[in-house]
């Protein structure tokens, strides 16, 4: 569709025809280019359909290496890439991330749908609030602040929204480990329910491999 | 008397009406909302995270349980989205059976809605009628998958297994005599398609029953006429799809205007309200129940006359033929590899959706090559419909908030995920 081209001309920094329209802007013009696909006559895109955040740190990145294997077998305990721990002597968690933020965009009236990604390259983690231009935006920035720990500039109420009152970190980061980093359960001499470091070992049942064709 | 002040009220987790585990901070001025806040997470068992650990097949079992009354609709968004992925093809059998599972699913969601909603507002009788005709349905499931709720019968290129040639039959046990479980087995007779067939047949002069005790009564209407108005233009800016949409008047169907499978091929029309309170919606799921049952008819005579294959013959997705493995070594190792490792799918990213009952349900799936989804994003109708409650809750007594949690049909399988 041209007519998305013309009128975000400057504004994006890619534009791809895949499964469907997608075009990448950079965070100052996220607000711009999503108020002009809202309010374009010809366009109507009024409805945010879906706000994901995405972490694209171990893009790519196979698990278990093939190449070898004629000479040296396949090792079958393999560590999930996943595995670092919050630690808790000193409270910082030195995650790596490389996170992008996905707006799908619907147009009821043109029957069309758009998908917009505003990556977040430099170190900071805040990106303007879409929550004045599309109000289904609330919680699914609170989702993403939630689980990725993206904040949301403008956002009138981030807390978070899936995760356990109190709880630490943001669980959706590929470095986060899958089987977190505390477990709960019931202690009956201090008669009240304890939060303690997580003793299983992590583990990967089958690995990520990438067969190149 | 003029000192009473607002008040914070907790409602659930642990509340029947609550749909599961909601909990809802109210602040109250007397027996009106004046404001909702609900706090959902309790269900939450990181499905996304989990799906990008595991090889593609490994999580259709997963998309069961999201949604878990619909279950076969997840599984659809999921396996479309791997197709799409891939670019693969699929036999025309494997379509018209999933869209008669999915119409089957639409049915069977349907009705626990109606059965739970009714309940919820002092109608008793509805949820045991509703429930008698669910009860077939999952027979149904359990025919063709050999589960009654989480099925994982869609695979990527097509589904597990062909629809069965006998249906199963009630046996005879100490609770009831010879007359009753033939009575029971009445048609059951033939194949699952006759079963399905018998049931079409029955199944309007159902859904009058449940209108009978529904649509005219007066504290039904009472109960839902003016409660929860949406106007079209908040609806959309408020991101609901699927009934609660078109309760407001938006004539938005996926399966019309967005037509996957063979939905083009199919006659059926797309209800819509007026007014966009509780009673439209609620007049709304009613007729696509019976547009449900018009689709599930046409698919079933297609599907009579027809022999094709339900699966791809693709082996590097699908599992070749039990016998084929014993004899062929070719089928042994796409055997091995498709269990084992699974298989990877081209670098690429898609958002595939589905007219699931409570709305748009989709997947944003990314790929970086690898046999387990780089990123699997899960978009639940309810997530944006339960995100509004504060504001269609605003101004109503308190025995309203029920009302709305019910006519959103709330399920916190899939918006805790």
């Amino acid at each position: 569709m041209n007519k998305i081209r013309e009128l975000l001309d400057g504004h994006i920094v890619d534009y791809v025809e895949s499964d469907m329209t997608t075009v990448t802007v950079e965070k100052a013009k996220l607000k711009k280019v999503l108020s002009l696909l809202k309010e374009d006559i010809n366009l109507k895109f009024t409805q945010l359909i879906d706000l994901c955040a995405v972490d694209y740190v171990e893009y790519g990145d196979s698990e278990w290496q093939t190449k070898e294997a004629t000479s040296t077998g396949y090792n079958r305990g393999i560590r999930p890439s996943s595995h670092s721990r919050i630690d808790f002597s000193n409270e910082t968690n030195e995650d790596e991330y490389d996170l992008c933020v996905t707006y799908h965009l619907l147009s009821i009236t043109h029957n069309k749908r758009i998908r917009v990604k505003c990556f977040l390259d430099d170190d900071s983690l805040i990106i303007p609030s879409v929550t004045d231009l599309f109000a289904s935006a609330d919680w699914y920035e609170r989702e993403a602040y939630d689980l990725f720990g993206v904040l949301f500039e403008g956002h009138n109420d981030l807390r978070r929204i899936l995760t356990d009152y109190g709880f630490i970190g943001h669980p959706f980061r590929k470095k986060f480990p899958l089987v977190g980093n505390t477990q709960v359960r019931y202690d009956p001499e201090q008669r009240k329910v304890v939060n303690e470091p997580v003793d299983i070992e992590p583990r990967t049942l089958v690995p990520k491999v990438i067969r190149k064709k | 008397m003029s000192d009473y002040k607002n008040f914070t009220m907790n409602f659930g987790p642990q509340h029947p009406a609550a749909h599961g585990v909601l909990r809802l901070i109210l602040e109250m001025d007397g027996e009106v909302i004046r404001s909702a806040d609900p706090h959902i997470g309790l269900l939450h068992r990181a499905t996304e995270k989990l799906a990008e650990s595991k090889p593609y097949n490994q999580n259709i079992g997963y998309m069961d349980r999201l949604d878990y009354v619909s279950m076969m609709c997840n599984e659809h968004a999921y396996v479309l989205a791997i197709e799409d992925i891939m670019k693969l093809d699929i036999p025309e059998r494997s379509k018209y059976i999933r869209v008669m599972f999915d119409e089957i699913t639409r049915i069977l969601n349907h009705l626990l809605w109606l059965g739970a909603h009714a309940l919820d507002i002092g109608a008793m009788s509805v949820f045991l009628y509703a429930f008698r005709e669910r009860e077939d349905l999952m027979d149904c499931y359990e025919a063709v998958s050999g589960t009654r709720m989480h099925a994982t019968y869609y695979r990527p290129g097509g589904v597990a297994k062909d629809l069965p040639n006998i249906m199963p039959k009630y046996m005879l046990n100490k609770n009831q005599n010879l007359d009753q479980v033939e009575k029971l087995n009445y048609n059951r007779e033939g194949s699952l398609l006759d079963f399905i067939d018998s049931f079409i047949d029955r199944f309007p002069k159902n859904v009058d029953e449940y209108e009978n005790l529904l649509t005219d009564n007066r504290i039904w209407k009472q109960r839902t006429v003016g409660i929860g108005v949406v106007s079209p233009d908040r609806a959309i800016d408020l991101g609901f799809t699927g009934p609660m949409l078109r309760g407001s008047g938006v004539e938005w169907d996926l399966r019309k205007k967005e037509p996957y499978e063979i939905y083009k091929n199919l006659e059926f029309d797309i209800p819509v309200g007026t007014e966009g309170d509780s009673y439209d919606r609620y007049l709304v799921r009613m007729q696509e129940m019976r547009e449900s049952a018009k689709i599930i008819k046409q698919c079933c005579d297609w599907l009579k006359n027809d022999n094709g294959d339900f699966i791809s013959s693709n082996n590097k997705i699908a599992p070749p033929d039990r016998d084929d493995m014993k004899e062929n070594m070719e089928s042994l190792i796409h055997h091995f590899k498709l269990f084992s490792e699974g298989y990877c799918l081209p670098v690429g990213e898609t958002y595939k959706c589905v007219e699931a009952p409570k709305g748009e349900f989709g997947i944003y799936m990314i790929s970086d090559g690898a046999n387990k989804p780089y990123r699997l994003k899960i978009r639940a109708p309810g997530f944006p419909h339960l995100a509004s409650l504060d504001e269609m809750a605003k101004g109503h007594m308190l025995s309203d908030v029920v009302t709305i949690i019910g006519t959103q049909d709330i399920v916190f399988g899939e918006i805790d995920r």
